[in-house]
């Protein structure tokens, strides 16, 4: 099945427009895409008519181009005489955002939608959903763009059965700065589900991570969406919802009871190197992290840093994850003192965490980074700076970024606010370090490298 | 499936779950090591049992309808001679649906749990943790979906809490792994093999230690 017409349509059609309001969430879709998207968007109506100085057809046959993406957005009951008119039609593939179908009870309307697509091996998303926001390419959400938060373009794909937990989550990434290569919002999943989202987004080339927010799977369908994870050559983030039992069932074996549904789903993403997000935090730290660091693995960290407090807090931080912050040999404390600036050789802590202390030199961090980041005991650096400290400058992300770029190690930043200190934190994130603006959420990142590993 | 497990699910599926017994046989059949045992369905047979194997013995009721043997008073562990066992046998005769008593040599070592669940949306999974009465107290278990690989073996011991109590902690002796490993295996073969049968399977205690690795109890519920 294709879904790049779906993901990079040239044209669309929106289905279902009225006339008369424009609050329809029809209109709100042609409106946006019209105004803001590079699209040719085609409203339909039987009735035929004018939108927005537009002409509106009477039917897709009525319409003189090819028609990559069709947007549903009729009664349920109409869906299927519309999707077989789609699929007639030569339609690339639709979103159908109507509601009315299995949420309602009504399954077997939903059914019908889905055999008459499969049959024709038409690629559509929902019912019941909100579809596609492809950044500076699409957007099929029924919400006027001036209420939603739209996050720039970058390398992560999000995908959600729920269309409100979607848009939210728009507005963190965006506030975290995480770009986006799309976000669909899957809704009923009657055809395309997460297996197929997976595929495609695996092969899609603007996309780097891919995260899912899941309820549950159908019967047998968690086992075949975990083996295509484990074979996905990008790495996968999830969340789950719905975590905590439903109800007293009466269960008779310790093995049933104790391996209640969330249970297994959390061992089984950890089995097969799936990066489980236990919260919102933990998902938006490893999006961030994992689309840096796409391939590398770490749980041993080397730490930095220019305050006994900032590595205290991390190094407690690091072993409630179970990430081994080890202390170094005598011979790598040695080579450690010998980088180290005179202001602070006798003063400094050079154990891990290497405490610089607050008199130190920009010198002393990028020096001792470089010499952690020789060292075969870590795997990666993690650097706590305090930017107000008189030493040094807004240079030092830039800087510190070169010798990540050298040794070939991730390294990860702590910065306490983003907007005071912009030039330093763009240092680092514009040379592909990831740089998080809480001591937490810094380790979080280090921890999407560790979860990722199959255990 | 061999014919013989066929016919003992078969049996047990008027009670929904294969009791003990045919649990054991079905684990035995699958190269999984049970203590010496005998379904004595009268009180001679305990006894003859005892006599040819000697004590002490572990003694656990039979029946249909008691799926928690320890929690309706069906367990005795510790049995060292004839009139103990003798009076054990008379009060177990008491429980609903009395099927007669698993007389079996005692078995030492750690006690941990393997068991199988045929999960909704995963299909079959395999569970090992720190077994015995006290298991969902713990919660010390790991899960992996089914069949195991021998490197899967290897992660779930790394993912156990009580891991160390398997290397041989304060001077005990450690638990010979190879062993462990291989009735895990075996376990997951069975499970496979009988995954449209089952809805889930307990084996706890499995008794771990340096000589063997025995499973001390069995049951299988099955698919409604």
């Amino acid at each position: 099945m294709n879904l790049k017409p779906l993901y990079e349509p040239k044209t669309m059609a929106v289905i279902g427009v009225s006339l008369s309001n424009d609050r329809h969430p029809a209109n709100v879709i042609f409106n946006k895409n019209l105004l803001r998207y590079p699209v040719r968007v085609f409203g339909v109506n039987p009735k035929g008519g004018q939108l927005q100085g537009q002409r509106v057809f009477a039917s897709l046959a009525e319409i003189d181009a090819k028609i990559d993406l069709a947007i549903i957005a009729v009664r349920a009951e109409f869906a299927v005489k519309v999707l077989g008119e789609c699929i007639d039609s030569g339609v690339g593939g639709a979103v159908v955002i109507s509601g009315g179908f299995a949420e309602t009870g009504h399954t077997e309307m939903q059914d019908e939608l889905r055999d008459l697509a499969k049959e024709a091996d038409f690629p559509f998303i929902g019912p019941n959903c909100l579809g596609i926001y492809a950044p500076h390419r699409v957007d099929t959400f029924f919400l006027p763009s001036e209420r939603m938060v739209h996050p720039g373009r970058g390398n992560v794909a999000f995908v959600s059965q729920s269309g409100g937990i979607l848009v939210d989550l728009l507005i963190k990434f965006f506030e975290e700065g995480i770009g986006l290569s799309s976000a669909t919002s899957i809704g009923n999943k009657a055809l395309i589900r997460e297996e197929e989202m997976l595929h495609y987004l695996a092969s899609d080339p603007a996309t780097g991570v891919i995260a899912f927010y899941v309820e549950g799977f159908a019967g047998d369908e968690g086992r075949r969406f975990v083996k295509a994870a484990e074979q996905c050559p990008k790495p996968v983030v999830i969340m789950k919802a719905g975590r905590t039992a439903n109800g007293s069932r009466a269960v008779s074996s310790h093995t049933a009871s104790m391996a209640g549904d969330y249970k297994v789903f959390s061992d089984v993403m950890a089995q097969h190197g799936i990066a489980e997000a236990r919260n919102e935090q933990e998902l938006l730290s490893f999006c961030e992290s994992l689309s840096f660091y796409p391939t590398q693995t770490a749980s041993r960290i080397g730490i930095i840093t220019s305050s006994g407090g900032h590595g205290a807090m991390a190094v407690d931080s690091c072993q409630s994850y179970g990430l081994e912050v080890a202390a170094f040999s005598e011979e790598e404390q040695g080579r450690l003192k010998e980088v180290l600036s005179d202001n602070i050789r006798d003063i400094a802590t050079i154990s891990n965490p290497v405490d610089l202390t607050g008199s130190a030199l920009e010198e002393d961090f990028v020096n001792s980074a470089s010499v952690l980041a020789d060292m075969d005991s870590i795997d990666c650096l993690l650097i706590l700076l305090l930017p107000y400290l008189p030493g040094i400058s807004s240079d030092l992300g830039a800087r510190l970024s070169q010798v990540r770029m050298g040794s070939g190690k991730p390294l990860f930043a702590y910065v306490p606010h983003v907007e005071k200190y912009r030039m330093l934190f763009e240092g680092f994130e514009m040379n592909r370090v990831p740089v998080s603006s809480s001591i937490e959420g810094a380790v979080l990142m280090v921890e999407a490298l560790h979860r990722r590993q199959p255990c | 499936m061999l014919n013989e497990i066929v016919e003992i699910i078969e049996a047990a599926r008027p009670h929904g779950w294969v009791m003990e017994p045919g649990a054991k046989r079905i684990l035995a059949l699958g190269g999984i090591d049970v203590p010496r045992y005998r379904w004595a369905k009268s009180v001679d047979e305990a006894v003859a049992f005892c006599r040819d194997n000697g004590y002490p013995v572990a003694v656990k009721v039979v029946s249909p309808s008691v799926v928690h043997k320890s929690d309706a008073g069906g367990v005795a562990v510790g049995i060292r001679d004839e009139e103990s066992l003798i009076s054990v046998y008379e009060r177990f005769s008491r429980l609903p649906d009395f099927a007669g008593v698993v007389v079996e040599e005692m078995v030492k070592g750690v006690e941990l749990i393997i068991g199988a669940k045929m999960d909704y949306q995963f299909g079959p999974v395999i569970l090992l943790g720190m077994g015995g009465t006290g298991t969902e107290i713990y919660q010390d278990v790991t899960i992996r979906l089914a069949p195991l690989s021998e490197n899967d073996v290897c992660a779930m011991f790394n993912r156990l809490k009580g891991r160390r109590l398997l290397e041989g902690y304060r001077n005990a002796e450690a638990v010979d792994m190879g062993k462990l490993s291989r009735t895990l295996l075996a376990f997951s073969a069975l499970v496979m093999d009988m995954a449209e049968h089952f809805e889930s399977i307990d084996l706890n205690p499995v008794m771990c230690a340096k000589e063997r690795c025995v499973a001390a109890d069995a049951r299988i519920i099955l698919k409604k």
